[in-house]
């Protein structure tokens, strides 16, 4: 874990994140964020291969509800909040040709 | 007047909710220019709220038990019709369909909703300089923050503004802010309040908890808003502890730990010493006081810098400029997605995005993620140990005072420091609070931490309230 994080790491995490960077902010974000992993160095230096990892406090167990029907939420409610609703769906731009 | 005096006066008929708000209201207007303490006040709704708790006691019925108190919510938990931002521009115009389960609670126990107080964007954060609506100022002194992320949440307690309010805490957003603030401030075990409704930033690590002027009142807003829900499924099967029945018990035969890893280096020698004087003070009144060694809460804040990203990173990817908030239009999906996510977010809230990305990403996730749990593993069971031995344990919540502000903005790791006793509680899941007990040398509150196993809520509230009241006799 001792390998640092560089801009070209930043470029692809930020591209996956969908986030835009000038190269200036690459620069910072890079250092910034070299400067937070260097601090794990700490727990890279542990022997924690008996250990267990824990995801969370509380075990993850099926939860079920009743089979009663509720009050579902108010469409329009929730589409008068959406930045482009249309017919009450969301509309967005071009999908097909996308990059993506 | 505390929260328990305004219900009971207002549940007696001797004073009217309209008549309290009506005072708390001035004050807010009077203040909250200089303090900032609320995105939003909603006065309107408020007065009606407070109208429909004063009809019900004309009408012969009992309002609950919150009755006409006015309270303050953290702008990340929903409300109904009324803009919830997390004090980002991403949801700036955002009102949800919905309240959290929490908000549900204080309106049904006849709680007076005033408006939504500013944090940290998505509480990423420990001084409320990183909302996108400006910070907001410490009450006590405004040159100062008043910590963060619930800033806001425990600036309109100690302003005066409202008696209680709700925060949310990650890894010390409540208690942090509370210690600076000079009020009392709740962080329950993980799953004893519903997080329904609460806008998600580390799911196994987020816990919604009060802010209050005295221990009772916290205590009464816990057994308020804590209790199974169905809406959260890491919600326990169960009511939150009866702390408030507890409170005059004392602490005779308690046994408290001082956890020495929280009281050496990067913390300042004058907290330390309150966090003895509030031991000193559990001791006088008949606790067993020593000194513990929980080895691996020193790691505690590599560990939780590598799994809140990472929940984070995850959690923030449902804004995408689609279905709610603020869209910067683009030629296709994908590039609105990340032209909307670009202009949103402010430059923390990208930082932890972009490094729980990368902690997540294929080559790293052993290395960073997976050691990061098996670190959270190791402190749960040297805390686990410690609680062999001792019922609660003693620690500073904040290594200093409240500092100035800009003081560690250039540094995102200075102002991660700030939360270093804090955050193992989150990262076991356990519970701790944060008392007021004496002042700096810059006459500013000092808060001490009471940390407590999973359910431990009543013993550490019977702690909080011996320390409350030795702290008022120093006075």
């Amino acid at each position: 874990m001792t390998e640092r994080i560089t801009t070209d790491d930043v470029t692809k995490v930020a591209r996956l994140a969908r986030l835009e960077l000038s190269n200036e902010e690459l620069e910072v974000f890079t250092g910034q964020l070299a400067g937070i992993l260097a601090h794990a160095d700490d727990i890279a230096a542990l022997d924690l291969t008996d250990v267990e990892p824990m995801a969370r406090p509380v075990p993850l167990v099926n939860v079920f509800r009743a089979d009663v029907p509720g009050e579902p939420l108010d469409r329009d409610e929730v589409m008068a909040s959406a930045p482009a609703p249309e017919d009450g769906q969301f509309r967005v731009p071009q999908i097909l040709g996308d990059e993506a | 007047m505390t929260a328990r005096e305004i219900a009971n006066a207002v549940r007696a008929g001797e004073r009217s909710a309209v008549e309290i708000l009506d005072e708390h209201l001035r004050r807010i207007a009077e203040r909250e220019p200089e303090i900032h303490a609320f995105n939003l006040v909603t006065e309107d709704h408020a007065r009606a709220t407070a109208a429909a708790v004063d009809a019900a006691v004309a009408a012969g019925q009992d309002p609950g038990p919150l009755a006409g108190v006015p309270v303050a919510i953290k702008d990340n938990l929903c409300t109904r019709g009324i803009p919830t931002t997390c004090s980002s521009k991403i949801l700036d115009g955002w009102r949800p369909p919905y309240d959290a389960t929490v908000v549900t609670r204080l309106a049904a126990a006849g709680a007076v909703a005033v408006g939504k107080t500013n944090l940290d964007e998505f509480a990423m954060g420990s001084s409320t300089e990183n909302s996108a609506f400006g910070p907001t100022r410490n009450p006590h002194d405004t040159t100062r923050v008043p910590g963060g992320s619930s800033g806001g949440s425990a600036a309109a307690v100690a302003a005066g503004f409202t008696p209680i309010s709700l925060g949310s805490d990650t890894g010390g957003s409540i208690r942090q802010p509370a210690a600076l603030c000079g009020v009392v401030g709740v962080k329950p075990t993980y799953g004893l309040v519903s997080r329904f409704g609460l806008i998600a930033f580390g799911s196994s690590l987020d816990q919604v908890g009060p802010f209050a002027t005295t221990v009772a009142d916290a205590a009464l807003v816990c057994e308020v808003i804590g209790g199974h829900d169905a809406g959260d499924s890491t919600s326990l099967p169960q009511a939150f502890p009866a702390v408030s029945e507890h409170l005059d018990d004392g602490v005779s035969g308690l046994r408290v730990g001082i956890v020495t890893e929280m009281m050496g280096e990067g913390i300042a020698p004058e907290v330390a010493a309150q966090v003895r004087a509030a031991a000193d003070a559990l001791a006088a009144a008949g606790a067993t006081v020593e000194e513990v060694s929980v080895p691996a809460v020193t790691y505690g804040l590599s560990s939780y810098y590598l799994v809140a990203p990472a929940e984070a990173s995850s959690n923030l990817a449902r804004y995408d400029g689609v279905r709610f908030g603020q869209r910067v239009e683009a030629a296709t999906t994908g590039e609105m997605m990340t032209a909307t996510r670009t202009a949103g977010f402010g430059d923390e809230v990208k930082r932890r995005i972009m490094l729980g990305t990368f902690v997540l990403s294929a080559g790293y996730y052993d290395a960073f993620y997976g050691t990061a749990l098996k670190v959270r593993t190791l402190i749960r069971r040297d805390f686990d140990a410690a609680y062999e031995k001792f019922d609660v344990l003693l620690s500073p919540t904040s290594p200093t005072t409240a500092f100035a502000f800009g003081d560690k903005t250039a540094d995102p790791l200075a102002m991660y420091l700030n939360d270093v006793c804090t955050i193992p509680t989150n990262l076991a899941g356990h519970a701790a609070m944060s008392v007021p007990f004496g002042v700096g040398a810059d006459g500013l509150p000092i808060g001490v931490q009471i940390l407590a196993p999973a359910l431990g809520e009543v013993p550490m509230f019977r702690a909080a309230a011996v320390l409350e009241a030795a702290a008022g006799g120093a006075k």
